[in-house]
């Protein structure tokens, strides 16, 4: 059943919340040995808030739009009481005091929560291999990575734990693991759902959004994450016109270009672009005007995101000193508890970013690094809204590759570059999502990736409903 | 820009307050230096009249009013901490050894 299909249901009093929970839960004890989609199930808490929502509908009362579906949340989401830990042994056993704004929304709107699911350690990579706490599993080949970083929301949807998660993607890490795990990720506008409770990575990269197996549930359920927080400073103070209205609407005649840097560009193999080529089709076969674009400056965003992603990263991950919460290794000193605190709770990538940040910041480098990031961060955006102004949408693949073995990618360098297409649209704050387009030569899911003007998620569900309705 | 030195890495990590060994550091200092030479790619641009950007969303200075709330969680914050004196976080001695 679909998210809609089990809220509907649910609603009606046609089924039990109850009975979907147990559901999605027997579905979990089947293959989560297997896949490692989760660091924590929550089953307990989960019980008691179906039986709680069965309850509400049998006295009458309104158990909101997202009634009885369970979700996965991302294991940097703060979850009042319930461990959140980044996949880093620094965070482990920590128990946020207080409920994220989307997970706040969630349960208000009556979903469901599962668990915490896997991810790269503070969200940093692109395998979920990164983990403190081992790698997830693609569950169309377990001999394959999952993506990352938000690997194990992806996981949760692609094996049916449950047919709603949330990730957050600061570089590509909702679009890239949903392409690979043959779903649906959606990475909305910057600011258009509040960062308040996900634990920070790159202030003015990261992104909560939503991954489903449909573009339909994956609308639903940014629905109801998005709009204004006071909470967040960052988040954009205007109304969120509905995207499920316009689902249906149809493509007839509106401009879809597509990228040719992303086809181009060293690594996207001959099966992927080969897959773009076929969704660009289907679109015009849809009625939609397609024409190649150049987008010149997408090319340097891979170099700009490794310099501005890991120096905001060096600053945010300051905190994690072994004062306030987490880890701490006692030592005589406070400074030398800081270090030691900090090279035990560290894994290697979150080392390598911090090292790579606090680098492109020091001082006679600023301007060489950071600075020159930031420059060609402006390049990139004014190359979007040149191209915006022809095109209602832009289209690319979202993955170079289909999934790779776990493992293959051990040079760091390696693994940054299948971020390529995602990066663009964090460097500019504009919304992309990537869509299931059929497989590769090797039978794995190949994602495409649509993206849109900034605050114009509607027409980039139109364009994905689209693709989808081609795949049918 | 050049590549990164042994040298360099250890001063990097020492800003980080990160404990390397010497096997990290041997390890990081070429990694590092390959995604810093990668970066270089951007010399090809022009880049002398382009105004940085730090942020996607043009947004001005937000306000509101200065309102002191409870949110209601210092105890469960403390509770959270390694250590804890007196309502405060407990950190050993800032300068110098403890007597």
């Amino acid at each position: 059943m679909t998210a809609r299909e089990i809220a509907a249901s649910v609603r009606a009093g046609e089924r039990s919340a109850r009975s979907v929970v147990d559901e999605h839960l027997a579905a979990i004890d089947a293959r989560e040995s297997e896949l490692h989609a989760f660091n924590l199930v929550t089953r307990d808490e989960a019980l008691a808030a179906a039986d709680a929502l069965d309850a509400k509908v049998a006295a009458g009362e309104d158990p909101g739009a997202l009634a009885g579906v369970p979700i996965a949340l991302k294991d940097n989401l703060c979850t009042t009481g319930i461990p959140t830990t980044c996949s880093s042994k620094i965070l482990e056993g920590w128990k946020p005091p207080y409920d994220a704004t989307v997970v706040r929304k969630l349960t208000a709107a009556g979903a469901v929560c599962l668990g915490k699911t896997n991810l790269d350690e503070f969200a940093m990579g692109s395998s979920t291999e990164n983990s403190a706490f081992g790698p997830s599993k693609n569950p169309h080949d377990t001999t394959k990575v999952p993506g990352g970083s938000s690997g194990g929301s992806a996981v949760a949807v692609a094996a049916g734990f449950a047919p709603l998660a949330l990730g957050s993607d600061t570089g590509g890490s909702i679009r890239q693991p949903a392409a690979l795990c043959g779903v649906v990720g959606v990475k909305p506008t910057y600011g258009r759902v509040s960062r308040y409770g996900l634990v920070a990575f790159a202030s003015s990269l990261d992104q909560i959004g939503p991954f489903a197996a449909t573009v339909a549930d994956a609308a639903l359920l940014y629905e109801a994450i998005a709009g204004h927080d006071p909470a967040d400073s960052t988040s954009i103070p205007e109304a969120v016109p509905s995207v499920l209205d316009h689902l249906d609407d149809g493509i007839d005649g509106l401009r879809v270009g597509v990228v040719k840097e992303l086809l181009d560009i060293e690594g996207i193999a001959p099966d992927v672009a080969a897959r773009a080529k076929a969704a660009a089709e289907a679109l015009e076969a849809a009625g939609a005007k397609v024409e190649e674009v150049s987008v010149p400056a997408v090319i340097y965003g891979l170099s700009a995101y490794y310099l501005i992603a890991p120096a905001e990263a060096s600053s945010n991950l300051a905190r994690y000193d072994g004062v306030r919460y987490g880890l701490r290794i006692d030592a005589s000193t406070t400074g030398e508890m800081y270090d030691r605190t900090r090279t035990a709770g560290f894994g290697a990538e979150v080392e390598r970013r911090i090292m790579l940040g606090t680098y492109a910041l020091s001082a006679g480098y600023y301007d060489a690094y950071y600075g020159k990031a930031q420059k060609v961060r402006t390049l990139i955006i004014r190359d979007f809204d040149a191209a915006y102004e022809r095109f209602d949408v832009l289209l690319s693949p979202t993955s170079p590759t289909t999934a790779f073995t776990l493992g293959a990618k051990a040079d760091p360098l390696a693994m940054y570059l299948n971020d390529v297409c995602t990066i663009p649209s964090n460097l500019a704050g504009h919304p992309a999502m990537s869509v299931p387009f059929g497989v590769g030569d090797d039978g794995l899911p190949v994602g495409i990736q649509v993206m849109a003007d900034a605050l114009d998620e509607a027409t980039m569900f139109q364009v994905a409903a689209a693709l989808e309705g081609a795949m049918a | 820009m050049a590549s990164l030195s042994r040298e360099e890495v250890v001063h990097v990590a020492r800003l980080a307050r990160l404990q390397l060994t010497d096997e990290q550091i041997d390890t990081f200092t070429p990694q590092l230096a390959a995604i810093l030479d990668h970066a270089a790619d951007v010399e090809a641009l022009d880049l002398a009249d382009v105004p940085p950007t730090s942020h996607p969303y043009p947004l001005k200075n937000v306000w509101r009013p200065d309102v002191a709330r409870d949110a209601g969680i210092r105890d469960a914050v403390l509770a959270a901490a390694p250590s804890t004196e007196a309502g405060m976080f407990r950190v050993p001695p800032v300068l110098g050894e403890a007597p």
